[in-house]
């Protein structure tokens, strides 16, 4: 419908005069959209009508019971418990959780490399900025299967055998074609618990006072060295935490055994292949990103900060980050939403993640409706609860104009 | 006219001391100090770099050339632990790479295809060459048809080839192609769609787009594969291929449409106002005006678009069906050629072949851009 017919039906209750009824907009409106819905029922009424005759007919059972089943398939990374006769629903929440891990980790790494690259794209050194703009535009214009195949294969698949592991700190840490082994963290008596308190207490009291140092900002205008005060407190409460607990770590490297290496922290290949693959490939958009929030920022506003009296530093802390990261954020979470969804490329290399988890779900129980509605309805989960929040946050963040 | 008197002013007389000349900022030794030491920092940042970049460089070169295989019968050649990049693999199956198992004595065809394809995109993406709607026409139309004649035959005398023979670059490029030239008009009426004042047309289109553009490619390419043959009759076969070009049409079209109606967006109101007292209908007003000044704004999108569904086609391989990517991957694992180097070769052939395409389609759509831009920003 054109913007003007609605605006006439609007004011018109009935059919100006001498018009016909179905040369009326409020009717052929009406006309119209009752047929697209008649149309979009009678595809799914035939859809399910369909699938229903297939599925008798190929005698596939239909519901969700099959999720009780045991699954009777090993998992190479279990994150939490995962026995022999643990059921298909199991498995697949095993498979959520380490694609939650993959995702975490990738985020957290191609942020820290998106932002130094798409800094380094704006430096003045020409090296810096040349090795930045080949860095993101090799890795962009590359399928990132083809990455996390390569990474995989060509590079962690060459490693060495258990029996001649890599060892870059001798006697802690093992590199070997099963993957790379770090000495485990074990805290004695109460100092993990006090670690723990100590870090939760450090959060509330940097949130707290960095509430009070804003309100005080806006009433007299003095600043408060919050950076400086958080950093502080988030070093000094866990390990006062620590020190109150006992005083008590150990760390437990893994040991050599007849065929591999057992106990320690075992992160295995495809997980390292996949984080790797996905952060790095990531990282040249969110570089691409940043690069436009920070350019975003009209020059005006350094050189009126400068005249102000503003130090470089705080040009950039109170000036341009605030008004850059208004441009970077909603692009930013979009390319975290990019990222987890690309984690389901881990079914290409075998990281058992939910879609793979869940292919091998639908393969052993033949319920493919079941399982991908099961995949689809956690993403998009994912998706909708991201653009809310990002919603509220634009609003927070909006500039208010008149 | 007297002499002027000097006793009483003061002229200088001697030449004052010349200053030392700035430090340059123009030229090389200007540009070096400038932009490389310009300070402790900086210099080391520089030295740092030039190592990394060096350090990369040397071992892709290292990799391809220096300690590069170039001539051998199998991969017994390439098994040496020195050797470098196995190129006799490449050269044994180049032709699997570009064409899968295409039948050797019918890959006239798909070459016949890549030409008419290469032959009709060219004159269409480069500007003053005449007959532009002639081109539009016969690339958008006509190509497609040529080519489902020519690939599939059955027509004309030529032998049926089924498509799970179709592999390599022939299905990267058939999945990519058809997916842009059957999501661009379905994802234009989801804009117009989502755009709509009609409540039930606008929920559906905001269902659709959000929906697909939720959830990743390879659920999207496992429901094909799976769920299709369920949905449809049972007398129905859906061939594979023609599952997964579905699948992948139906998910870019949900992410063009976002694109189109961010061109939508930009058009001043006057434009609709203007149309609407021209007296066009709805039709006419998007046909005539709205839409070619939109669609020019958001070639730049529809080209990253594309770019990003070239790259995605390799996800397809996921559902066993043989682009370039998959060719690689399941022939270097072939006994004959297996050695520590075959994979990393084949990347590194696919690598070079996606970057050149994705690489010169970014440049293309940049230089658009600005070809485009015919000062109407504000």
């Amino acid at each position: 419908m054109a913007v003007g017919d609605e605006k006439r039906v609007g004011h018109l209750a009935d059919s100006p005069p001498g018009v016909v009824w179905y040369n009326d907009p409020k009717w052929r409106s009406l006309i119209f959209q009752a047929l697209t819905l008649l149309a979009v029922v009678a595809l799914a009424w035939s859809v399910v009508h369909n699938t229903a005759v297939n599925l008798e007919r190929r005698h596939i059972a239909q519901g969700f019971d099959f999720l009780s089943t045991t699954a009777g398939f090993d998992i190479n990374q279990t994150p939490i418990a995962y026995p022999k006769d643990a059921s298909y629903g199991r498995a697949i929440l095993v498979g959520v959780v380490n694609t939650v891990i993959v995702a975490v980790l990738g985020v957290i790494v191609a942020t820290i490399l998106g932002f130094l690259i798409g800094i380094g794209r704006l430096s003045h050194n020409a090296v810096v900025s040349a090795i930045s703009t080949a860095y993101v535009e090799t890795l962009r214009n590359i399928p990132v299967l083809l990455q996390i195949f390569f990474w995989y294969f060509a590079v962690l698949g060459l490693a060495p055998h258990p029996r001649n592991s890599m060892q870059p700190i001798p006697g802690w840490v093992f590199v070997n074609n099963r993957g790379i082994y770090l000495p485990e963290f074990r805290f004695g008596g109460h100092s993990g618990l006090g670690l723990l308190v100590g870090l939760i207490v450090a959060l509330v009291a940097i949130w707290l006072i960095d509430r009070w140092a804003r309100r005080r900002q806006r009433e007299t205008g003095l600043q408060f060295p919050l950076g400086r005060t958080a950093l502080g407190l988030i070093v000094a409460l866990p390990f006062l935490g620590f020190a109150l607990g006992g005083f008590d770590l150990t760390l437990i490297p893994a040991k050599k055994s007849t065929f591999n290496l057992t106990g320690g922290i075992e992160l295995i290949p495809s997980l390292i292949a996949l984080t790797l693959a996905l952060s790095t490939y990531t990282a040249s958009f969110i570089a691409e990103v940043v690069r436009a929030g920070i350019l975003a920022v009209a020059h005006g506003q350094t050189e009126a900060a400068r005249s102000l009296g503003l130090t470089n530093g705080q040009t950039l802390r109170l000036v341009v980050v605030p008004q850059a990261m208004r441009v970077i954020v909603p692009p930013l979470t979009n390319q975290y939403l990019n990222l987890t969804k690309n984690s389901s490329l881990a079914v290409a290399i075998g990281y058992p993640d939910l879609v793979s988890t869940g292919g091998i779900v639908l393969n052993q129980s033949g319920q493919a409706i079941e399982v991908i509605a099961i995949w689809m309805a956690i993403y998009l989960g994912t998706s909708v609860l991201t653009s809310l929040v990002m919603n509220a946050y634009n609003r927070r963040m909006a500039i208010v104009e008149r | 006219m007297s002499a002027i008197d000097t006793s009483s002013v003061f002229v200088r007389a001697e030449m004052a001391e010349a200053r030392a000349a700035p430090i340059s900022t123009t030229g090389l030794v200007g540009w070096v100090r400038t932009r490389l030491f310009g300070s402790v920092f900086d210099g080391l940042l520089t030295l740092l770099g030039m190592a990394i970049a060096a350090s990369v460089i040397w071992s892709i070169f290292d990799f391809a050339v220096v300690r590069a295989v170039w001539t051998g019968e199998d991969g017994g050649v390439c098994r040496t632990p020195t050797a470098g990049a196995c190129w006799p693999y490449v050269t044994a199956y180049w032709k699997q790479f570009l064409f899968g198992r295409y039948p050797a004595e019918e890959r006239w065809r798909a070459i016949l295809v890549f030409a008419v394809f290469f032959g009709l995109l060219a004159p269409l993406a480069l500007p003053k060459i005449p007959f532009k709607r002639l081109n539009a026409l016969l690339f958008f139309v006509g190509m497609p048809i040529f080519a489902y004649v020519m690939l599939c035959g059955g027509w004309f005398g030529l032998e049926p080839v089924e498509t799970t023979m179709w592999g390599g670059l022939l299905v990267t490029l058939v999945v990519a192609v058809t997916g842009i030239v059957c999501s661009l008009p379905l994802g234009i009426l989801l804009a117009l769609g989502r755009r709509s004042k009609m409540p039930i047309v606008r929920t559906l289109s905001v269902v659709f787009i959000e929906f697909w553009r939720g959830v990743p490619m390879i659920t999207v390419l496992f429901m094909a594969a799976n769920m299709l043959p369920l949905f449809m009759p049972d007398n129905v076969d859906v061939d594979k291929l023609l599952r997964a070009l579905i699948g992948v049409t139906i998910f870019t079209a949900a992410y063009l449409a976002e694109t189109v109606r961010g061109g939508l967006q930009a058009i001043p109101k006057g434009q609709y106002e203007g149309a609407m007292a021209l007296g066009l209908g709805y039709w006419q007003t998007m046909g005539l005006i709205i839409m070619p000044q939109a669609l020019k704004l958001v070639i730049p999108g529809i080209v990253n678009s594309f770019i990003s569904l070239f790259k995605d086609t390799t996800l397809v391989l996921i559902v066993s069906i043989f682009d370039l990517l998959g060719m690689i991957q399941s022939s270097r694992s072939d006994p004959v050629w297996a050695a520590p180097s075959t994979g990393t070769t084949g990347y590194l052939v696919a690598a070079a072949t996606f970057w050149i395409f994705c690489f010169g389609m970014s440049r293309y759509s940049m230089w658009l851009e600005r070809r485009l831009a015919t000062g109407h920003k504000r």
